[in-house]
């Protein structure tokens, strides 16, 4: 269940504060004149089936403390498995101070941290089902039931995996928070392949990675993985034969777990501050958008209007508290196509003149916060998916995400979806094989006419286990509420 | 180095003790110290330094029922192997399970340096400064990363091997009016790292590349920098030479046959490379001759895909091996007698330059098909010289095509290079420039 507001969750136990706590003191004594300490204990299980039998199952147990220290404007951050008491919690808030005066030797400009009130408490998220508490042998029939039933309907490879996490934390600041967290994280999800001649096909139920939130076990019941099964692997024998996607411009409608990614990509990492203030500039890249210009830039039609929410219940992006402990809040990021907000921290939120943080998180106990997606999704539009066919003379609907690529400013993409239909005269005619679409993000976001979310189940926060950012690189857990859309002149079937 | 193998005894015992004398276990422990100092705007703005032991196990009861868990709680081998041992009895049995191997020796210990292992953050931040201060008042981005890893790993089979890797690594752009230029190299030792020349190359790159213009989509002929040939090269040993690419029928690659350019000959070498010296089954690694002068010879394998494709392992197992199959870690493409880089643009009547590539993704496994981005500069040639520097292009191209028979020169210079595309973030791709006769242009990022 999900706790009160400011509730310590029982899940982190009260002597893991003392470790943190500890190690705050060290840095400071040290001479940082900020510090915070995270003691993180992790466990994430994956299993996996393949073509009716269990292929692997892995337990993974990350324990340790990480500490951030900060010297005159200069971050250290050291990190330590398992600590075996104060001792070596001291010994690591020390490091992070060394960290941090080493830093100093090539300093950037002077910064205060955005000030967040200190808080005592904590949350959890809810879990009607702890995924941990659900039988190994109950998982693997699920898996290997669907895999066999996709197998014995002819796919080349059927494979399916659930995951679930269970992440517990207690932070220490040196301004005096003092918070406890409970997340637990699950999904699951399926895919097949079919091999023709000189090419593969792939479906994926209920996305091509799978479904993931912040929910217990009960996420995989609702999906009902066996119910689709036969249909993807139809569709992937149905798809060798298909014709493929045409080549040139028309109107596009994408479904809604392939509007997801598109979020991800072409609006989410874009109003990351990190990037728009270049400190990404050398691996996960900058933003076309221009901080000069908040709140005036237009983005998409009047129908964009974007949210950073990490309160959306059961959502993957969702928490508490970030991880330097800003309490979650929602906020517009583009309103009525005008780009109006940034997912900020309190160093990038500094810098850039912000007074607001909150979506700063850390892949685990040994990385360093940096600015991330939370719930970066799309509110839902007056339109029905059903609706948007039917108001279309000539176009193409796709689903599905099959690969994604976009350039380092977040401007040009290219997607590939796993399926495709005509849609002639307002109706859904024949499958197309290896759809694809390419664009340019504000010129793109502005072509969109008609937004679904008005049909019940629609709307759905889409959880995307799997963004990568930063170096050393982090795995980052996000939410993209979506629905299917449309948009007017879009290129679509590009070859290679 | 031996601290971590009492570790390994333990859990072995541990797992004689509760599973029984039938139960098959690899153990590996593995002690991790990596550090890594980030920098934009040409100061340092990120500074981190982990340090963890861990502990794998992987459990196979009643032959062929498997579960693997790991910690970082390296001392508690009872609550590790009970994990295991729970979830591994009420698996299902996998009748393809291909077994443990036999015990073999390691050809060495492993690329170890200590001055690498023990480098401090002001060791860090002295490249840094050093990169910074060569670009000439350019802005400079990237990261100086140093690492150690010492692992031990023993099996109920009898196999006990051991081995250390350092690596070092600097990776970095200078940006100048909307134009970045990159410089990257690594090493298992920090001494091979020249930090000056490497902030000078990339800030010469950035002032060629300023004022920067779209070209036209279409095939262009295009020499590609060490840094954009590394993608080629990671696609070819995922997606082509992967043994459980083949099994699953995802792989293109056609053992035997000509199917490449004669320039192209592509070895798997951690021991000369970034590495330890036995995968996470306990095979021991050596060099494995992937393509020969144009022709597929071998695929890299693990212990179940080598049993699917009937011959023996080739010593590429990996944590993720099973869900990504089994992939070179230091794969090194031979040099050729095409010279440097300007002697291969001098080769070209009009193409392009390219420096690195950037968000690629497949589209088409089984031909190869990429879709991605350049990045870090591109330059129209014509008449064999630098024309103008061209902005940010689109291209989808089969990878296999372009290096087809007649379509490729490779330079002369061999580059080692840090793997930034896939998953393992530890491996280091050896690779000189390539001429390639065609490369499909299919947008820029202006439209």
């Amino acid at each position: 269940m999900v706790s009160s507001p400011n509730e310590m969750p029982v899940a982190v136990e009260p002597g893991a504060f003392d470790a943190a706590a500890a190690a705050v003191e060290a840095a400071l004594a040290a001479g940082a004149r900020y510090a915070d300490a995270r003691l993180v204990d992790r466990r994430h299980e994956a299993m996996t089936a393949l073509d009716g039998d269990v292929r692997s199952l892995s337990q993974t147990t990350a324990a340790g403390l990480g500490v951030r220290a900060l010297v005159g404007s200069s971050w250290g951050f050291a990190a330590l498995g398992d600590p075996s008491g104060d001792a070596d919690a001291r010994r690591t808030g020390e490091r992070a101070t060394a960290i941090a005066r080493a830093s100093a030797a090539v300093p950037g400009p002077s910064m205060e941290l955005v000030a967040v009130p200190p808080q005592v408490g904590g949350w959890s998220s809810e879990c009607l089902e702890d995924p941990f508490a659900v039988p190994l042998s109950e998982k693997g029939d699920l898996l290997t039931s669907v895999t066999a039933t996709m197998k014995a309907a002819g796919v080349a490879v059927a494979e399916a995996l659930s995951q679930a996490w269970d992440t517990r934390t207690a932070f220490v600041s040196s301004e005096g928070a003092r918070i406890g967290q409970h997340l637990r994280e699950t999904g699951a999800g399926m895919h097949c392949l079919t091999v023709g001649e000189g090419e593969t096909q792939r479906r994926s139920y209920p996305a091509f990675r799978g479904q993931y939130g912040t929910r217990g076990w009960e996420l995989v019941r609702s999906l009902d993985l066996p119910g689709h099964a036969e249909r993807i692997a139809a569709e992937a024998q149905e798809l060798l034969t298909a014709p493929l996607c045409p080549s040139g411009e028309t109107t596009l409608l994408l479904g809604g777990e392939q509007m997801s990614l598109q979020i991800h990509e072409s609006v989410g990492h874009a109003i990351e501050l990190d990037r728009i203030l270049g400190w990404e500039a050398a691996y996960a890249g900058t933003s076309w958008l221009d901080l000069t210009r908040l709140g005036s830039p237009r983005f998409g039609s009047e129908l964009m209007n974007i949210t950073i929410d990490p309160t959306i219940p059961g959502a993957l992006g969702s928490f508490g508290f970030d991880d330097e402990w800003t309490p979650a809040h929602a906020r517009d990021a583009v309103r009525h196509g005008v780009w109006v907000g940034v997912l900020a921290g309190r160093d990038s939120a500094a810098v850039a003149g912000l007074d607001y943080a909150g979506s700063v998180r850390a892949d685990g106990y040994a990385r360093l916060p940096m600015v991330r997606m939370t719930n970066v999704g799309l509110e839902p539009g007056p339109h029905t998916l059903e609706e948007m066919i039917a108001a279309t003379d000539d176009g193409v609907l796709m689903e599905h995400n099959r690969s994604w690529s976009i350039d380092d400013r977040r401007l040009n993409f290219q997607f590939g979806c796993e399926i495709g239909w005509e849609i002639r005269n307002g109706r859904r005619g024949r499958l197309l094989r290896n759809p694809s679409y390419t664009g340019i993000g504000p010129r793109f976001w502005s072509s969109l006419d008609m937004l679904g979310g008005a049909a019940p189940g629609e709307w759905q926060a889409w959880g995307t286990p799997n963004c990568g950012k930063g170096q050393p690189g982090q795995v980052g857990h996000t939410g993209h509420g979506a629905a299917p859309a449309r948009f007017a002149g879009v290129r679509v079937g590009v070859r290679g | 180095m031996s601290a971590t193998e009492p570790l390994v005894d333990a859990v072995l015992e541990e797992v004689r003790r509760q599973a029984g004398a039938s139960a098959s276990a690899v153990v590996r422990a593995e002690h991790a110290s990596s550090a890594l100092t980030r920098f934009a705007d040409s100061a340092i703005h990120q500074n981190v330094a982990d340090e963890r032991v861990s502990v794998h196990l992987s459990l196979t009861v009643e032959g062929g029922r498997t579960a693997s868990a790991s910690t970082t709680r390296a001392s508690d081998a009872g609550s590790l192997v009970a994990a295991a041992l729970a979830a591994a009895r009420l698996r299902p049995q996998d009748p393809s399970w291909p077994g443990l191997g036999e015990p073999a020796p390691v050809a060495s210990s492993g690329s170890w340096d200590e001055a690498t292992a023990a480098a401090s953050p002001d060791d860090r931040a002295a490249g840094v400064r050093a990169f910074v201060d060569a670009a000439g008042g350019l802005s400079c981005a990237g990261y100086v990363q140093t690492s150690a890893l010492t692992a031990v790993l023993g099996t109920t089979a009898g196999q006990l091997v051991r081995g250390a890797t350092t690596s070092a690594t600097c990776d970095g752009i200078a940006r100048l009016s909307g134009a970045d230029g990159v410089a990257r190299s690594m090493s298992a030792f920090l001494g091979d790292l020249s930090f000056a020349a490497l902030g000078a190359r990339a800030a010469a790159k950035a002032r060629a590349g300023v004022d920067a213009r779209p070209v036209e989509p279409g095939a262009y002929p295009v020499v590609l920098e060490p840094a954009a040939v590394t993608d080629l090269v990671a696609a070819l040993v995922t997606g082509q030479l992967n043994g459980k690419a083949v099994v699953d029928g995802t792989s293109g690659i056609r053992l035997g046959s000509p199917q490449f350019d004669a320039a192209v000959t592509l070895v798997d070498d951690p021991l000369g490379g970034v590495g330890l010296p036995f995968d996470t089954e306990g095979t021991p690694t050596g060099r494995l001759e992937l393509v020969r002068d144009g022709v597929p010879v071998a695929l890299t394998t693990d212990r179940r895909t080598a049993a699917q494709l009937g011959r023996s392992s080739s010593g590429h197992a990996s944590d993720g091996s099973d869900t990504w199959g089994p992939v070179a870690t230091s794969p090194s493409l031979a040099g050729g007698s095409g010279g440097s880089v300007d002697d291969l643009v001098a080769g070209l009547e009009r193409g392009l330059l390219v420096s690195d590539f950037w968000y690629t993704r497949v589209v088409d496994p089984k031909r190869s098909v990429w879709t991605g981005l350049t990045r870090n500069g591109v330059w129209l040639v014509e008449d064999g010289r630098l024309a103008a520097p061209v902005s940010t292009l689109r291209f989808t191209q089969s990878y296999l095509e372009a290096l087809a028979p007649g379509a490729v020169t490779a330079g002369s210079d061999v580059d080692p290079q840090p793997q930034r595309l896939t998953w393992q973030a530890a491996s280091r791709v050896a690779v000189p420039a390539l001429r390639l006769a065609a490369w499909n242009i299919t947008g820029n990022a202006t439209g």
